[in-house]
């Protein structure tokens, strides 16, 4: 057996040198690489989504907009939205974290289909490539949302080639997730039971179930809405005896449980970072496990609180703000019992625990706010406005993006073999937490006194606050940065990092960093629970 | 020794049994996303069922249900023989499940010959929106809608058939050239999944479209 | 500003007040509480030495109960509850309100006075009187929002939808369209002015109109060959038209109800829902009529529950039929070559 803090020994072949050139890359099917791959794609596509958003808040400095006219301020809305929706925050810890630690947490060598997982990644990259062909031909200004009539009969822009790129991108998703679940299902070690498995796996199995289910709708709407732009027949265009709240009600049966398959991987990550970094089990390990399958279930019942305002029945309306509450309660349940796991615990601060910590605070924030949108009477003065813009930001940013970031600095020692430097890091998830509250909170502020999203151009009363939250977007984009570039620095100058740099439990921590092609010499034989520090003390050299 | 199933055996999986365990899985659950898939075009077509009764019952009737009828008996005969030949592979019996195979799909390219030339006669009939749809009579308009819902749905299962046949016929090459054998032939069996599949949701396009106005005939 | 401003304190906006910052001092506590928690157990539990074990408790089911329970109980079910009643009093307009017919188009707001005054980007309104709004938008979707008031509704093409009001204190208030609309959306805005009721009645008098939306309704009545056929003797190839608005029509295959919608539908769809008895002759008015003068129309047909129109069977009707009885198709593709 492997001392789990020994330092990686000299030479081995890991997944990194086994195999050399860019071929070796391009066509390769260990998810190692694969997760790699989608790393540095969706970087990629984060920073330029991240672009899209600077130029939005440097526009919404001033009342009468300070750099650009209102159709270019369109576009950017739209394809910061559908940047970072699609090819950003969806297959964002999924994609990555999932991708590479998924067999590896389960003991297996690989997932269940690794050339589909292939597949996967080239079709995202098709579908990238034409959303992206959208915006260099002069972008899209529909909004991610679409809405008919406007996206089909009225906007003059790219609309027809951002939809197919979304549609190609989702069947990668949809792949992603079949991968995951067939292999969370059928490739766990012997001994791994269910209720063994750590959260991440639990909630990266919620979200596939999530991403197979619900994609596909969004695939056949963004189908018929280009068949309807094209051939002007099709079932949104009121014009035509069609409902556009049919395209709503499709969309958000999509688009709703997709804000799930952002946090649910978010919570997962906590639910890792938080137990190693107090070193004690997850508290309530079941009622966590099972309030990310309610999320994922109750999820695709509560749509329609998109649409309160939208022209629907009162009844219905009533039935959907019910199961909204009802969905937040999972949510309340895994906030207390992460709090819980701390308490009394063996606390570090680490960089990953900062923003794990961060995620709570900024995700109880989001989902409080979710509550007053859940509230009907209170969703008609808010919805379409910034307060709806920060809540969902406070979720996807605060929460989602900085649970990414935990993960990435969590197991980058697995992934690269290399320490990330600590007070640097530390620093920049400070910076990074500064900057987003900086940035979204004034814009619940701006909620409430009425200003409505998607202005180019605002009354001069709310531009104090569009001041500020310009201000604090620079400062998160310097703690976004900061990052990239130590991490890559890292890769080649960092410390070697040991095997098991935190001293924790999963069985992703038992191979070498970084880990052989294989994963594991031989299929682990699992008798402890996860996060069971007493069952390993004696190997964790604890107590 | 090394037998077949152990050289078909992925190095991602540990034992044969495994494997078979997890490929039909997937399947199942790709079946389920094909479910979601058709079920948004059966959300939309049940909302403009209700919105335009009259107008779908009318249009039905012009669709020519005894066509719609031969299909679903078509293809039923097309999921036996399905069966028919996973349940030789099961056996070993190379000859008779390449024969089963064809079998299908011979009677899946009658099914779609039957279809497009069903097609043919809506675009003769002027009753194809977006190409030459011309509204008759005073629920013209409406009846639009259910024609677009009709080629959107029929030209969808088309589309899945066009791809059962194309995995048939690897599967044919698979089993001529010797790499599916009784002890593997998990991906006959899963193939045959996805033809049942396809196979339910025409029966279920039958009810809808040709039913609701076969008494006006 | 509008935090706690007693500027203006419809029923709506009062509760909506009430409502809105007690959920905010109850989840900033809960919140508050939340990250003081975490900050403790930061602090207090820190590592001491780095290779300690801390007690593994891990599982405590009176405490899962608890939260589990508690904020369902206690306020997840009252925030529902109390969501669902303001809902129900924003979208229920009580029965004495005043219509008023908006129209939303790319990029701006028209609105009809049932007096006939018509007003862009801006909305007369006297204080303390319930005003209805009956909405359509003319192209995409559009919402009506005015943040003063805590209202929001959406515009819909093709469809009515209503929202209302009641401003208790005269003064100057924000008018947005929230729902994303295309270029210039942000300035598709305006204000809504409300008035003491004697300045409004000086307003109104100002106000230019040349007669009320009804007499506007009853001239393109007979303009467009309506009268021809709609005759208030009964005798006409078309339904009479008298005491038709809120009755239940019968058509084929079942009864229709005959509101703002159902008579929009007739104009523009006449074969959409043939009155029981009548023969499916009568053309489509499809791109020859606005959405002004629909609403004109529906309003002159709302007025025709007395006795009044009686004599307007005896007016000369300008025939303009023959124009009309030729139907142009409309055809989808139209839409887009705007």
């Amino acid at each position: 057996m492997m001392s789990t803090i020994a330092v990686r020994p000299p030479v081995v072949t890991d997944y990194l040198n086994a195999e050399h050139g860019i071929l070796s890359w391009l066509l390769t099917t260990d998810h190692k690489r694969i997760g790699l791959l989608y790393l540095f794609s969706i970087t990629a596509f984060f920073f330029l989504g991240g672009v899209f958003a600077l130029l939005m808040r440097l526009q919404l400095l001033v009342p009468g907009g300070l750099i650009v006219d209102p159709d270019t301020y369109n576009k950017l809305f739209t394809m910061h939205g559908i940047t970072m929706v699609w090819f950003f925050l969806i297959p964002s810890i999924p994609n990555t974290l999932g991708n590479f630690f998924i067999p590896m947490m389960i003991g297996a060598k690989d997932l269940a289909f690794p050339k589909l997982n292939l597949l996967s990644w080239y079709v995202f990259m098709l579908g990238g490539f034409t959303t992206l062909y959208a915006i260099v031909r002069g972008g899209v200004d529909t909004g991610w949302t679409f809405y008919a009539p406007f996206s089909t009969a009225y906007s003059k822009t790219y609309v027809v080639a951002a939809a197919v790129g979304i549609f190609i991108a989702g069947f990668s998703s949809i792949m992603t997730g079949l991968n995951f679940i067939a292999t969370i299902h059928r490739m766990r070690a012997p001994g791994l039971t269910w209720f063994r498995l750590p959260i991440f796996i639990w909630s990266m199995y919620a979200t596939s179930l999530i991403l197979v289910l619900a994609t596909p709708v969004l695939a056949i709407t963004l189908a018929t809405l280009g068949i309807e732009r094209i051939f002007h027949v099709g079932i949104f265009d009121p014009a035509m005896g069609g409902d556009p709240l049919l395209f709503q009600h499709l969309f958000w049966f999509y688009s709703h449980p997709a804000v799930y398959i952002m946090v649910l991987p978010a919570m997962g990550v906590v639910s890792e970072i938080i137990p190693t970094f107090s070193r004690k089990p997850l508290f309530g390990y079941k009622a966590v496990a099972f309030s990310s399958m309610a999320i994922a279930i109750v999820g695709f019942l509560v749509w329609g609180h998109h649409m309160f305002v939208a022209g629907m029945s009162l009844y219905s309306a009533m039935v959907f703000s019910f199961l909204s509450y009802l969905v937040a309660l999972p949510s309340a349940i895994k906030v207390f019992n992460w709090t819980a796991t701390m308490y009394k615990g063996s606390v570090k601060m680490t960089a990953p625990m900062l923003y794990a910590i961060g995620f709570i605070g900024v995700f109880t924030i989001g989902g409080m706010t979710g509550l007053f949108l859940a509230a009907m009477g209170i969703d008609v003065h808010v919805t379409d406005t910034y307060f709806v813009v920060a809540h969902f930001h406070y979720i996807m940013v605060g929460g989602a993006v900085m649970a990414f970031l935990g993960g990435i600095h969590y197991w980058w020692p697995k992934i690269s073999g290399k320490m990330y430097p600590e007070y640097l890091a530390q620093l920049s998830a400070l910076t990074v937490f500064l900057g987003f509250n900086l940035t979204f909170f004034p814009q619940f502020i701006l909620g409430y006194l009425g200003m409505p999203r998607r202005y180019a151009t605002y009354p001069p009363e709310f531009q104090v606050w569009n001041v500020l939250s310009t201000a604090g977007a620079t400062i998160l984009g310097v703690g976004y940065i900061v990052p990239l570039i130590y991490l890559l620095w890292s890769w080649k100058y960092g410390q070697d990092a040991p095997s098991n740099p935190w001293r924790t439990t999963g069985l992703e921590w038992k191979t070498p960093s970084p880990p052989p092609k294989h994963n594991f010499e031989n299929t682990p034989v699992v008798t402890w629970n996860a996060y069971d520090f007493e069952a390993q003390k004696e190997e964790l050299h604890l107590g | 020794m090394v037998s077949a199933s152990s050289l078909a055996l992925r190095q991602q999986f540990n034992n044969p049994a495994q494997q078979r365990e997890t490929v039909t899985l997937g399947m199942w659950i790709f079946l389920a996303t094909e479910v979601m898939l058709f079920g948004a075009l059966f959300t939309a077509y049940s909302v403009y069922r209700i919105y335009y009764t009259p107008a779908f019952t009318h249009a039905s009737g012009e669709m020519e249900y005894w066509m719609g009828a031969v299909n679903t008996a078509v293809l039923i005969c097309s999921s036996f023989t399905m069966a028919l030949g996973v349940h030789s592979a099961e056996a070993g019996k190379k000859r008779l499940t390449v024969l089963f195979l064809l079998l299908t799909m011979l009677i899946g390219c009658i099914f779609l010959g039957i279809k497009f030339w069903e097609h043919y006669r809506h675009y003769l009939d002027h009753k194809v929106p977006g190409i030459n749809f011309q509204e008759a009579g005073a629920l013209g308009p409406r009846e639009q809608m259910f024609f677009f819902l009709y080629f959107a749905m029929t030209g969808l299962h088309a589309f899945h058939m066009l791809v059962g046949l194309g995995v048939l016929s690897v599967m044919v090459l698979r089993v001529v050239f010797g790499s599916i054998s009784r002890e593997y032939h998990t991906p006959i069996e899963i193939a045959g999944l996805y033809w049942h599949f396809v196979d339910v949701i025409w029966v279920v396009l039958f009810a809808i479209f040709y039913i609701p106005g076969a008494h006006l005939r | 500003m509008i935090f706690f401003a007693a500027a203006l304190i419809p029923q709506v906006r009062a509760e909506f007040q009430w409502f809105f910052w007690a959920m905010v001092i109850l989840c900033g506590t809960v919140a508050t509480g939340i990250a003081a928690f975490l900050i403790f157990c930061a602090w207090r539990f820190r590592r001491k030495d780095d290779n300690e074990l801390p007690p593994q408790n891990a599982m405590n089911i009176p405490a899962e109960i608890t939260w589990i329970l508690l904020p369902l109980l206690f306020f997840f079910i009252a925030m529902f509850a109390y969501g669902t009643k303001l809902y129900f009093d924003i979208e229920r307009p009580p029965a004495d309100a005043e219509d008023v017919y908006v129209v939303a188009k790319q990029w701006m707001w028209k609105a009809q006075h049932i007096g006939g005054e018509r007003e862009i980007n801006s909305l007369h309104v006297p204080a303390g009187r319930p005003v209805r709004l009956r909405m359509i938008s003319q192209d995409a979707i559009h919402s009506f929002f005015v943040p003063e008031f805590r209202i929001k509704q959406d515009v819909l093409p093709q469809r009515y939808t209503t929202i209302w009001f009641s401003a208790e204190h005269a003064g100057t208030y924000h008018l947005f369209c929230a729902e994303y609309c295309g270029t210039n959306h942000s300035h598709m805005t305006g204000w809504i002015y409300v008035m003491e009721p004697d300045a409004y009645q000086r307003w109104l008098q100002t106000g230019g109109a040349e007669g009320s939306l009804a007499s506007t309704g009853e001239k393109l009545f007979h303009q467009h060959g309506c009268s021809n056929c709609h005759q208030f003797n009964g005798h006409g190839r078309a339904p009479n038209l008298i005491g038709l608005y809120g009755q239940k029509v019968q058509i084929a295959g079942g009864y229709a109800l005959a509101d703002e919608d159902y008579i929009r539908e007739s104009i523009l769809n006449p074969n959409a829902k043939i009155v029981y008895g009548f023969q499916a002759i009568m053309p489509t008015y499809q791109g020859q009529i606005s959405e002004e003068d629909i609403i004109a129309l529906i309003a002159y047909i709302k007025s025709l529950d007395t006795g009044a129109p009686l004599q307007l069977t005896t007016l000369a009707a300008p025939v303009i039929e023959t124009n009309s009885a030729v139907p142009t198709k409309s055809h989808p593709a139209e839409r887009t070559t705007r």
